[in-house]
């Protein structure tokens, strides 16, 4: 099968939740998804758990953020794969910064747990429904969400390590 | 499937106590810090810490050039390296479309199934010692050294490899690799035979192991494992299967699985795996075309320095790379390598800039640590040791 043509196959076969899907297109090896953030849990329980699609494993998923986007300054990818027909898609869905809560995916898979606490630490995104929406790899303490783009690599007090010297 | 612990770890009827194993206890095998509620001694509850050795390497990537991402992989699984440099290049390789000629394609195999004995070498031997057989390590573990200076001989250095380069190879193997990797594939298989025959049928060993930690295939596929330890529970899933990359669909290879997903198992295919690895560098030593060790992208790819010196075009292009000045497509990208401990995945946003937008690693050991303590309650404590060190976690793989 080609990613054209499980590109079309998933969305023949998610006639239920089409008004969920916002956009899709193929994107090199991966046909592409972006679905609405409200009902991101329930596209991807269908994509799970519908008999034709079965895209049982989470590979893996990550949080964006786009400063300029407007309303889709973050976003969420999501990347699937159906084991048994070994094929892959990617889910995306953006949202706003003022409105950062998103269903957590926990209730499907396990594995989502420390991934979603990850982007939580690094993001700030609130998962809504997360067993234990606690930061993982940063401490505690931490007052801010690091991966974020305004936040720069070094200390913003120095002044010795301009990206200029360094053919920025 | 239940997740439901059998035994409840708030029972006021009992006296609980608590027992801090880690961060840096000599039996975990890097900072692990797991915080154990015990009953005598057996496990009742386990609350993993992670982090320890976070050192920001999404942040870090989003500041640095392509080719300088390279030594930033090499930190994450350190057992085998190369590995994860090779799925880097191949990363950027799928964004800037580049085919890399077959000698190259080639060469790494040869270099990726060599790091992938080591990390086993590791990994086994560990979890020989933790059941108390000091032996097996040390007849082994020099084999790793072996490899090691094959590594060397290729690019220098031993464990922070570097190798390779996005577009190919750095260079092709010199006379004194070749002769290393020969006469490895001589002796190596008689001393893997020989610790072969000292633990794989060990009473002691087999009845340390077997039962051990043990987690079903489904439980495993919904904790998202890969590799060696989801092959261990059953599930055949091998990425140089499912999508071959670097010609792997060249060789002939079976992908060893176990049934039950125990300690044991997860040793089993591990020993397997070895010997699978050693068929595929013996097939691609064989079957090694000739040509060009690196495909035609001035742009991405260092010129000889001998060239910088002499040459205009040399030197403007090397100028670029180090400078990072290269222009490289707008897209995004997901590309998966077999790690040495499952699925190793690198999830590349690009905006057309000199560094990526966004890089994303898919680390196996951060998605199936999670399942650890499922796999340690209502086990022995020691139990818990082996199950780790089975699990092959690597601490700078974890926490990236």
């Amino acid at each position: 099968m080609t990613t054209q043509e499980l590109h079309d196959f998933v969305l023949s076969n998610s006639e239920n939740i089409s008004s969920s899907i916002v956009t899709s297109y193929v994107d090199r090896d991966f046909p592409c998804f972006e679905v609405k953030k409200e009902n991101i849990l329930e596209v991807m329980k269908h994509f799970k758990e519908s008999t034709e699609l079965s895209f049982g494993f989470l590979t893996t998923c990550c949080a964006m953020h786009f400063p300029e986007q407007g309303d889709k300054e973050f976003g969420m990818v999501y990347h699937l794969h159906n084991m048994q027909a070994n094929t892959r898609i990617r889910v995306k869905t953006f949202f706003p910064k003022s409105d950062l809560k998103i269903s957590s995916l926990v209730s499907l898979w396990p594995s989502a747990n420390w991934m979603e606490r990850q982007e939580f630490d690094f993001f700030g995104v609130q998962f809504q429904g997360h067993p234990d929406l606690r930061r993982i790899l940063n401490m505690d303490e931490m007052n801010y969400f690091p991966m974020r783009k305004e936040y720069p690599l070094e200390d913003a007090g120095r002044d010795d390590k301009q990206d200029k010297y360094f053919g920025r | 499937m239940s997740t439901t612990p059998i035994i409840n770890p708030n029972d006021p009827e009992k006296d609980y106590s608590i027992l801090n194993l880690g961060p840096t206890h000599p039996a975990t095998h890097g900072i692990f810090q797991n915080v154990l509620t015990m009953d005598g001694e057996m496990i009742v509850k386990a609350e993993p810490t992670v982090g320890y050795i976070h050192r920001a390497f999404e942040k870090l990537a989003e500041h640095r050039p392509y080719a300088q991402i390279t030594p930033i992989t090499d930190r994450l699984n350190y057992c085998s390296s190369p590995i994860n440099n090779m799925g880097w290049h191949m990363t950027v390789e799928k964004l800037i479309n580049c085919e890399v000629p077959k000698r190259a394609q080639y060469l790494r195999v040869i270099i990726m199934e060599l790091s992938r004995i080591a990390d086993h070498i590791v990994c086994d031997t560990v979890i020989a010692v933790d059941s108390g057989a000091m032996t097996g390590f040390l007849y082994l573990f020099q084999w790793r050294e072996k490899i090691y200076e094959i590594f060397e001989e290729v690019c220098g250095a031993r464990l922070t490899t570097n190798i390779g380069r996005i577009g190919g190879m750095d260079k092709d193997f010199n006379e004194k690799a070749w002769n290393k990797l020969t006469a490895f594939l001589k002796e190596f298989p008689k001393a893997l035979k020989e610790f072969d025959a000292l633990v794989t049928r060990n009473r002691i060993f087999v009845d340390r192991t077997v039962n051990c930690g043990p987690i079903t295939a489904e439980r495993a596929l919904a904790y998202g494992f890969t590799g060696a330890n989801l092959r261990a529970a059953g599930v055949d899933y091998d990425v140089r299967v499912a999508a071959p990359y670097s010609s792997y669909e060249d060789f002939e290879f079976t992908v060893p699985v176990g049934t039950t997903g125990d300690t044991y198992d997860r040793y089993a295919v591990r020993m397997a795996e070895m010997w699978e690895s050693l068929s595929i560098i013996q097939q691609a030593i064989d079957k090694l075309p000739s040509g060009p060790i690196h495909a035609d992208v001035p742009e991405f790819y260092l010129p000889a320095k001998e060239l910088v010196y002499s040459s205009m075009e040399a030197l403007i292009y090397h100028f670029k790379i180090v400078m990072g000045e290269t222009d490289i497509p707008v897209g995004e990208v997901y590309h998966a390598v077999e790690g040495g401990n499952g699925e190793l995945g690198f999830y590349l946003v690009s905006d057309g800039g000199r560094t990526p937008y966004r890089l994303h690693f898919r680390r196996p050991c951060f998605i199936y640590y999670q399942a650890y303590p499922e796999m340690i309650s209502g086990g022995m404590l020691s139990d818990a040791i082996l199950t780790m060190s089975s699990m092959n976690v690597i601490a700078g793989e974890l926490d990236a």
